[in-house]
């Protein structure tokens, strides 16, 4: 069975108890090696969408990817709100007017979103970002014949994977790029908040 | 939350909280919308004349609100401490300040300042307004940008919101105000450095760790680490090693005619900012190198940061009268 728009209202919902949950291990993460503002503005953006859901029901699963997307776009600022806003924008396109979310919709709007964060960054994998999360959780997804919660569990195992091989990199997107050499040794936030927020998505989908 | 020794109260409500009291203190200057916030200037929008915008994280001030009025910037929109504005933020801003000549966006050069004033220009350019954008890089502390975000804007904002300020108002147009940011652009460099490190509010800890004696050279103006760690050095060791690295990149030869814009950080005293100054003057007048212009003050902060960071614009004579032209915000006020 897909995922309807209420059920992803309700992910969403989840998701920002797991940002909140993780919010001060993601500011410490950013302190070491960026500004230290990530977890912050993520909460406050994750505060946002849940806000904005109490505000408004989108009928479809792709129209709440749109509210999101535009409450992160317009609440947020620093690179996460217009990174994570036009991963969920074009996600939503990508679902279109869609029903239900399967795992073929999930699949392309985890591409989509990969194709929106690279767009909009102009990362590539291994400059120590949040595609080094997203790149393989997109892959894996595609390379799974099954479930939509199967579908997601194995994207959220390949970011997880993605995001700790980002400790030995070395920055060459973001604040952390300044720090040169001494950004090595250190898990990039960015790359953890993807992995976070992906095992969320996986953890309401299989609990359905 | 761990508790923070600052005159605060909610750390989430920090922003909000002085801006109200930046409004109050310079009601004559400036209005602050609050939601999405944005400083404006009282008397926009002005007819005719191009709108200077500008914005980014706050904990710098008084950048930017507090270069708010005549002769620079038309509106400042200030996002979370250290973090960049939304676009609905500039997009208000436009709205608000557009007198029919368009608007000059201000951006530092940081990933989500860019991010986020690029997503605003295509907002505003969809409802009518024309909008530039001039992106300021002028940190020497960061090198080559093929491996990194790029150059990050710091020191060099201030001359250059006041030079294009002063452009608008003597009545360029959108163009010509772009060419004048461009060439100060490309005519300014900054370096910084810190002896401590500021803590934000919402974090409640020292954005990072320096032992007594030690200094963090080529830092930013985020409380990001900077690119070396060393023992800390006297005041002639530490303007010499500002100063070179600005020197060398331009390069500033003899004879250049420059502005001197010593600044400090937040924390670092003017006794010790003006003798620090003293020594940069010094060193250039040995290079052959004329300050004919000078700005000393904390002017772009990092909150409580200890440090200080060093300007070099190499000015002509059209560049040093648009510097001179009358000028009237909270924190810098002259010839009006």
């Amino acid at each position: 069975m897909g995922c309807t728009a209420e059920d992803l209202a309700a992910a969403l919902r989840s998701a920002a108890v797991v940002v909140r949950e993780h919010r001060d291990e993601l500011v410490e993460l950013d302190r070491a090696i960026g500004d230290g503002d990530h977890g912050e503005n993520l909460r406050r953006g994750f505060d946002a969408i849940v806000t904005a859901l109490d505000a408004a029901t989108p009928p479809t699963p792709g129209a709440v990817l749109k509210l999101a997307a535009t409450t992160l776009i317009s609440k947020v600022g620093g690179a996460a709100g217009p990174l994570y806003g036009t991963a969920l924008l074009r996600a939503s396109t990508a679902v279109g007017d869609a029903a239900e979310i399967g795992p073929a919709e999930a699949v392309a709007a985890l591409e989509a979103a990969l194709g929106g964060v690279v767009a909009r960054g102009k990362a590539e994998p291994g400059d120590k970002t949040m595609v080094d999360a997203l790149t393989p959780a997109v892959a894996a997804a595609t390379a799974v014949d099954g479930s939509l919660a199967e579908v997601l569990a194995a994207a959220a195992r390949a970011a997880d994977a993605g995001a700790e091989s980002t400790v030995p990199l070395v920055a060459r997107k973001g604040r952390a790029s300044y720090l040169g050499e001494r950004s090595a040794g250190h898990l990039d936030p960015g790359a953890r908040s993807t992995a976070l927020l992906l095992a969320s998505l996986a953890a309401t989908a299989a609990g359905r | 939350m761990l508790a923070v020794k600052k005159i605060i109260n909610d750390p989430s409500a920090v922003v909000a909280e002085s801006l109200r009291g930046l409004g109050l203190a310079h009601a004559d200057l400036l209005e602050v919308v609050d939601e999405p916030a944005v400083v404006v200037r009282v008397d926009a929008p002005v007819a005719g004349k191009v709108a200077v915008i500008s914005g980014g994280g706050s904990g710098h001030e008084p950048m930017h609100g507090g270069l708010v009025g005549p002769g620079m910037l038309d509106a400042a929109c200030p996002g979370a401490v250290f973090t960049s504005p939304t676009p609905d933020q500039v997009q208000l801003a436009v709205q608000r300040t557009d007198g029919g000549a368009g608007a000059l966006l201000i951006v530092k050069n940081y990933t989500g300042d860019v991010l986020n004033f690029e997503t605003a220009a295509e907002l505003a350019a969809a409802e009518g307004t024309r909008v530039e954008s001039i992106v300021i890089d002028d940190d020497v502390a960061v090198k080559d940008s093929l491996f990194t975000a790029g150059r990050r804007g710091v020191g060099g904002t201030v001359p250059l919101e006041k030079i294009v300020g002063a452009a608008a108002d003597r009545g360029e147009d959108l163009d010509g105000c772009l060419a004048i940011a461009r060439r100060v652009v490309a005519n300014v460099r900054s370096m910084g450095l810190a002896l401590g490190a500021p803590t934000v509010p919402h974090v409640g800890t020292p954005s990072f760790e320096l032992a007594d004696d030690e200094m963090e050279v080529g830092i930013g103006i985020h409380g990001e680490p900077g690119r070396a760690r060393m023992p800390v050095e006297n005041a002639e060791g530490v303007v010499a090693r500002l100063l070179t690295p600005i020197l060398e990149d331009l390069p500033f030869t003899e004879g250049d005619r420059v502005l001197l814009f010593t600044n400090s950080m937040g924390a670092t005293p003017l006794l010790e900012l003006y003798l620090a100054h003293g020594i940069a003057e010094r060193l250039l007048a040995e290079r052959g190198i004329v300050v004919e212009r000078r700005l000393v003050g904390p002017f772009v902060t990092s909150l409580e940061m200890q440090g200080m960071s060093l300007t070099l614009l190499k000015l002509d004579d059209e560049l040093r009268d648009l510097w001179d032209a009358p000028v009237r915000t909270a924190a810098l006020r002259w010839g009006c």
